[in-house]
């Protein structure tokens, strides 16, 4: 860039901030969604003929987004419903990203979650008491989770194979186990598992879905104490900040690796389990319908802070819904939603850079440089 | 035609689909960034050269303009996804594996809102003949041997000589293996990773285009499209980060994916409609014992791009 003059300074200067003000970091993201919300009014515009038309119900549009998840209880409850099991799914993929072990195989650890607690449903339903059922569909679920977190974790500690192609194979490994399975078990060649009679987690207090909520609840409490006050947790930092560091600690990182990709499949699995006993009580091959990926933005988007991740997984699922109900009110393809929620991912995934450098122009540079002088 | 080579010949064609998404996904593995976009990208290629063939399939232009300008029409749309996804993590920094599943939800996504306005009496009827010249109008799995395949088996082999035998090549795998060295002895790292990223978005987005337009050729094609980009990721540990390897690679995956199919017509195997999903596993499962294998031997030009997954900071220590 220099190479003309020896003197003459980049246009444009970076460099690392060392720290941030968390409201400005705040307002920076705000700024993005907001971008991106606009881009997306105009890509509806682009896209729905209907706005096209009549311009002033642009408004509309917006308004639509929170009547998805907000106008009635009902879809109130909905919301909270996939915001949990989405923050499950993100909760359970945490501590691996904190040792930097880029798990991208939750899909397919809910999946065989699912797939655990359905076969034990399948097998045993009717034949024990159902209190003994469900206990043992949730420990199914957690084995079958945990065994598919644990034999990436074994090849990466014992040989280093890279995690994030292994993981992301397992999840069509999973996909194609679950196919599998429903040819065995359904016989009349419709493909779809008929809803199993037993093994249904309990309501509480009247509400279908506030047993799962409370639930998920409660792992987040669990899990940010786990991370950030436990010797576990902070091991885990340790290994994810640098492996030569801890091992000159004394810490066993391959130890570490293996028990915490366990504690992480482990956690699909519950998710599997609250997907396949709490609301499915069936199984295809869609039963984690992508989530699993959408949940490592989650977790990423939170800074891999359990609370923080609370805010993310709902305001993606804010997104998804809201643009759900934009899609049947305005009558356009299903799959508007993945575009827009494409969209704002791409604002908020960008404006991280903002928040963790600092531009400088040279121009304003030069500028500031003489105020300094006066 | 006999079964078995008809067999051969349709794995090899189907093949085609994955030999475009992992070449491109090597180049831009090669300068360092695991492009997880890659489906998305695919999906955009095809939709991208629909949309120009559904403006021009029945204007009545001269056949093989109308084959480049769909080429042309997915390689736009396929490089502007790749710009969008090299812009956020090579000037951005951003996390490679989040901005690429963010793309790929994006592009199957927009896919699926053009592809439902398009007409397939425009966009696949006319054009699918022309662009499976020479073989078209054959009834056997010949037909799919088109324009479009011989394309994929030219770019494979040219994107190697390009990797291992000459100077662009070369300074592309030094950003790839330490960006801070290459950087270092002059190279400019951004040109290289935004060119490979964007060269190989649009080689991707050709295999996207080719799955609906050619192999496939139906109105429903791009539905199942998705899972192949998946696949392709797939086969660059398969060829171990060699695209002319995918060539061997992508057929062995044809195979794999396309048995199920074929072999209910073979009397001596028996196999139940359980077994089907099992063979549809191996691919994915052959992957992993390969990227097992790989790991184990340690072989230095086996392995990934040693800062594959990596955002590069010059100011960085």
């Amino acid at each position: 860039m220099a190479r003309t003059s020896e003197t003459r300074e980049p246009l444009i200067h970076l460099s690392k901030r060392s720290s941030i003000h968390p409201l400005k970091a705040w307002m920076i993201r705000l700024a993005a969604v907001a971008l991106g919300l606009a881009l997306c009014g105009l890509v509806a515009f682009l896209l729905i003929e209907r706005l096209r038309a009549n311009p002033g119900r642009i408004g509309e549009f917006y308004y639509t987004f929170i009547k998805g998840s907000f106008s009635t209880s009902r879809k109130i409850w909905k919301y909270l419903k996939n915001l949990s099991i989405l923050l499950c799914i993100a909760l359970a993929l945490t501590p691996a990203f904190r040792m930097r072990f880029w798990n991208i195989g939750g899909e397919g650890q809910t999946l065989v979650g699912v797939l655990g607690c359905i076969a034990v449903a399948f097998y045993l339903g009717g034949k024990i008491p159902e209190w003994l059922l469900l206990i043992l569909m949730l420990l199914a679920a957690l084995v079958c989770g945990a065994a598919w977190g644990l034999i990436p974790a074994l090849f990466k500690a014992r040989w280093n194979t890279n995690e994030t192609l292994f993981t992301l194979m397992m999840n069509y490994v999973a996909t194609y186990l679950v196919a599998f399975f429903l040819e065995v078990w359904v016989t009349n060649g419709s493909g779809t598992l008929p809803k199993q009679k037993f093994g249904k987690l309990p309501t509480v207090g009247g509400q279908a879905y506030l047993l799962i909520i409370l639930i998920v609840l409660a792992l987040t409490v669990c899990l940010y104490i786990y991370l950030n006050y436990t010797k576990h947790g902070y091991e885990i930092s340790v290994v994810g900040e640098s492996v030569r560091t801890a091992q000159y600690v004394g810490i066993n990182d391959k130890k570490v690796v293996i028990r915490t990709m366990l504690l992480s499949g482990a956690l699909c699995g519950l998710a599997g389990y609250l997907i396949g006993a709490g609301l499915d009580q069936s199984i295809t091959t869609e039963s984690a319908g992508g989530q699993g990926f959408t949940a490592i933005m989650v977790s990423w988007l939170g800074k891999f802070n359990p609370a923080a991740m609370v805010l993310t997984a709902g305001l993606i699922q804010l997104l998804n819904q809201g643009a759900a109900q934009i899609s049947q009110d305005f009558d356009v393809s299903g799959a508007l939603p993945n575009v827009i929620v494409g969209i704002i991912l791409f604002f908020i995934i960008g404006c991280e850079f903002f928040i963790n450098y600092e531009v400088h122009f040279r121009g304003a540079k030069q500028k500031a440089g003489k105020e300094a002088v006066k | 035609m006999n079964i078995w080579l008809n067999f051969l010949i349709d794995s090899l064609a189907f093949g085609a689909t994955f030999m475009y998404g992992s070449t491109g996904e090597i180049l831009t593995e090669k300068a360092g960034h695991l492009n997880l976009g890659i489906p998305g990208i695919m999906c955009m290629g095809g939709a991208g050269g629909c949309l120009v063939l559904n403006m021009i399939g029945k204007s009545g232009l001269p056949g093989f303009l109308i084959v480049i300008l769909g080429i042309l029409g997915a390689l736009t749309l396929s490089m502007l996804c790749g710009l969008i996804y090299s812009f956020l993590t090579v000037s951005l920094r951003a996390n490679q594996n989040v901005t690429g599943l963010a793309l790929t939800t994006f592009g199957v996504g927009l896919m699926k809102v053009i592809m439902i306005k398009l007409d397939a009496t425009v966009y696949l009827v006319g054009p699918k003949q022309l662009y499976r010249w020479p073989f078209a109008g054959r009834q056997d799995s010949l037909q799919c041997l088109g324009v479009l395949f011989f394309l994929a088996v030219i770019v494979a082999i040219v994107s190697s000589w390009v990797l291992f035998r000459t100077k662009a090549g070369l300074h592309l795998r030094a950003v790839g293996e330490n960006p801070a060295t290459a950087d270092a002895v002059g190279i400019n790292v951004t040109k290289y990773k935004y060119l490979a990223t964007c060269i190989g978005s649009g080689i991707a987005g050709l295999g996207g285009f080719y799955y609906i337009i050619d192999y496939m050729a139906s109105q429903e094609a791009y539905l199942s499209l998705e899972a192949f980009g998946w696949l392709s990721i797939a086969l660059v540990i398969f060829a171990l980060w060699r695209p002319h390897v995918t060539i061997i690679g992508s057929t062995v995956f044809g195979v794999l994916f396309s048995c199920s199919s074929y072999i209910t017509n073979i009397s001596w195997i028996r196999v139940t409609m359980a077994m089907k999903p099992l063979l549809k596993m191996l691919p994915y499962v052959v992957t992993i014992i390969v990227l097992i294998i790989s790991s184990v031997r340690n072989k230095r030009e086996n392995q990934p791009p040693q800062s594959l997954g990596l955002a590069y900071f010059r100011e960085e220590r």
